[in-house]
């Protein structure tokens, strides 16, 4: 994928971008931009913009980001800067979670909706893995179910440098510090979206357990699921070719 | 100099073994650990040590604030020292410090201490700080805004304390429309405020600007990191345009003295390990340096240094690193005014009191400190060195 950078209003957003066809606004998940199995197979098909939110990566916390209503504003922002054109939303961990606030917030943007994995829902219990108490390394691994894919994650990301990962965890904190990585407003006004949204789920998920799931079915009324077995939070990584599919031929639907 | 006695009211019945068992003392040690009946005598114990300490002529008796661990009994600092404000008579009693961005309301801690001030006749000296980062954890606050909160809480309070009221104040995290405070403080135009801290840069900046010159006290800190924390202090105030007096910078430091140099030592290894080893052991790293909590650049440094320095203390290390003054009185004075010399500190701070180190222990020492080392040091020059080289 191919470096770029979006102007919304006064912020430069770095981005990666390829493909070519129906153009699909990405929004990454909580460790950050970076290439999967998932959104390189995306590319093959469509035009897909992946933007650097503000706070995470390489950036700093902006001081106009106070939660995720700020976010899901400025997300919004970001979508008017990439045209006029009907555009597909789609979002992992916390930028499903955006992405939800984004379509509730204005419905008729989107032309479909694909939530992979989203934060923003609580789960009836406290979620079993705290990712803010944990090491960089044990974070990772804990959103995997195949342990041997979260060793490769981590070989891969062996060479960064670790302030990209407290940029990463500045940024989800600030977004979902309290409540722990939900909202309880967001419940009240999922009903709002009116895109046809797919929601993608890892059965072992441990960040976003998927009991939470059940929420965004109920309260978003033209929402189908996929549920994956021996997938955790990572699914973009552990089940990349699936889910790139299911996405392709539900956008396709979505159009028709 | 002026001499203090700094108690953190640790649980000291804890069973080691369930810190071990857990991984730490904090936030997800299970309170089943707690006994209260054990609490209640603990806390009988400590006020007396700490009334004990005033009787005994010590400048203050000082307290501080930290949640859920078996580390400190005082999540809230204001009710001891308004035990204390009632017991004593002469000591100056220091909160050190409230965390002020884990309240959602900060001009009750204005209140609180203004109340205190007359309880105890205008004796109060507080301390402002930010809570460590488990604080945020069990506070549930973000800890991304904790910067933000604890400046403009410390204005609200500030002026609270000090503007006619009623008046509206408008922050970003605090606002109120009505801020007029009863009773306004005793000490005017306010009491006395130090910034505890373990040697953060932008709180030295902070506290050393002209505006404010807060005494800065240096807590747990090896030698070189402390003397670091003193210098830049004053670098910061000369570049200000003026020179700092020692009564801007406190140390504070565990301290343990016994009739000869060998008796303190054997006597404090098992506590002051078992201290640094247990008491001060956190769950991860990442609780102790949540998310935003500091700038990426000192998250770093706080990363690679000061954590590392301390695993598996042992007495040795900690007296080589200067992080804890142990030794008969006559060798603890000398290093105490060794240090003075190079730091320029007016105030020190000695905790007494460390972990599970019983009583008879630590009346001894404190008694034999308060006889044979305060008194040298009360009349002891503060103006350093330091002060005195050519700028």
């Amino acid at each position: 994928m191919q470096a770029t950078s979006i102007n919304v209003r006064a912020v430069t957003v770095p981005a990666l971008e390829a493909g070519s066809g129906r153009a699909l606004l990405y929004l990454h998940g909580i460790d950050g931009p970076r290439v999967n199995p998932m959104l390189e197979a995306l590319a093959q098909s469509h035009r897909v913009t992946a933007p650097e939110f503000p706070g995470f990566g390489t950036s700093r916390l902006p001081e106009w980001l106070d939660g995720i209503e700020d976010a899901a504003l400025f997300g919004l922002d970001l979508a008017e800067a990439l045209g006029a054109e009907p555009l597909h939303l789609a979002g992992h961990s916390i930028g499903g979670w955006i992405a939800a606030e984004m379509a509730l917030r204005n419905p008729r943007r989107f032309a479909s909706l694909s939530l992979i994995s989203p934060l923003g829902a609580q789960p009836v219990a406290p979620a079993a893995t705290d990712i803010f108490a944990l090491p960089p390394e044990a974070a990772l691994r804990a959103q995997f179910f195949d342990p041997a894919l979260a060793e490769l994650e981590i070989a891969a990301r062996a060479g960064e440098e670790i302030d990209i990962t407290l940029q990463n965890r500045a940024g989800l904190a600030r977004l979902g510090w309290t409540p722990r990585l939900a909202s309880l407003r967001l419940p009240r006004w999922l009903r709002r979206i009116s895109a046809p949204t797919l929601i993608l789920w890892g059965a072992d998920d441990t960040i976003a357990p998927a009991e939470c799931a059940d929420v965004f079915m109920r309260e978003i009324p033209r929402a189908e699921i996929i549920r994956y077995a021996r997938c955790g939070h990572a699914l973009p990584n552990e089940k990349g070719a699936e889910a790139a599919a299911a996405i392709a031929a539900f956008i396709a639907g979505a159009r028709a | 100099m002026k001499v203090y006695f700094f108690h953190l009211m640790p649980y000291a019945d804890l069973d080691l073994a369930q810190v071990d068992k857990h991984g730490s003392a904090w936030i997800n040690l299970p309170n089943a650990n707690f006994d209260p009946e054990k609490g209640r005598l603990l806390y009988e114990r400590y006020i007396g040590e700490l009334e004990l300490g005033d009787a005994l002529g010590f400048d203050g008796i000082c307290v501080n604030e930290h949640h859920q661990t078996a580390y400190g009994l005082m999540p809230a600092p204001n009710l001891i020292a308004a035990a204390l404000a009632r017991s004593t008579r002469q000591a100056r009693i220091c909160i050190l410090g409230r965390a002020l961005p884990l309240v959602g309301n900060p001009v009750a801690i204005a209140e609180e201490f203004a109340m205190l001030d007359h309880l105890s006749g205008g004796r109060i000296i507080t301390g402002f700080v930010r809570g460590i980062g488990t604080e945020y954890f069990s506070g549930s606050v973000n800890p991304t805004f904790s910067h933000e909160r604890f400046y403009e809480a410390h204005e609200l309070i500030l002026q609270a304390w000090t503007r006619p009221g009623p008046f509206a104040y408008r922050g970003k995290h605090y606002q109120f429309d009505y801020v007029n405070l009863w009773p306004r403080p005793i000490q005017q135009p306010h009491p006395p405020v130090w910034i505890p801290s373990q040697g953060s840069m932008e709180t030295i900046v902070w506290a050393a600007a002209s505006e404010r010159r807060y005494t800065y006290l240096q807590t747990f800190s090896p030698y070189p990191q402390a003397l670091k924390a003193f210098r830049a202090y004053r670098d910061c105030a000369l570049s200000e345009g003026y020179e700092p007096a020692p009564s801007q910078m406190g140390w504070a430091a565990p301290v343990y003295v016994a009739e000869s140099d060998g008796q303190a030592r054997r006597e404090l290894a098992p506590h002051v390990e078992n201290f640094f080893n247990k008491f001060i052991k956190f769950p991860s790293l990442e609780m102790r340096l949540p998310p935003g909590y500091s700038s990426i650049a000192s998250t770093k440094a706080l990363m690679s240094a000061k954590f590392e320095a301390r695993a598996n203390a042992t007495i040795d290390t900690l007296m080589d690193q200067g992080i804890i003054l142990c030794g008969s009185p006559q060798t603890v004075l000398k290093r105490i005014l060794h240090c003075q010399g190079e730091m320029g500190f007016g105030h020190f701070l000695a905790m007494l009191q460390i972990g599970a180190q019983p009583a008879d222990m630590t009346d001894r020492s404190l008694r034999l400190f308060a006889s044979q080392v305060m008194p040298h040091l009360k009349s002891h020059n503060d103006h350093s060195a330091l002060e005195r080289a050519p700028a």
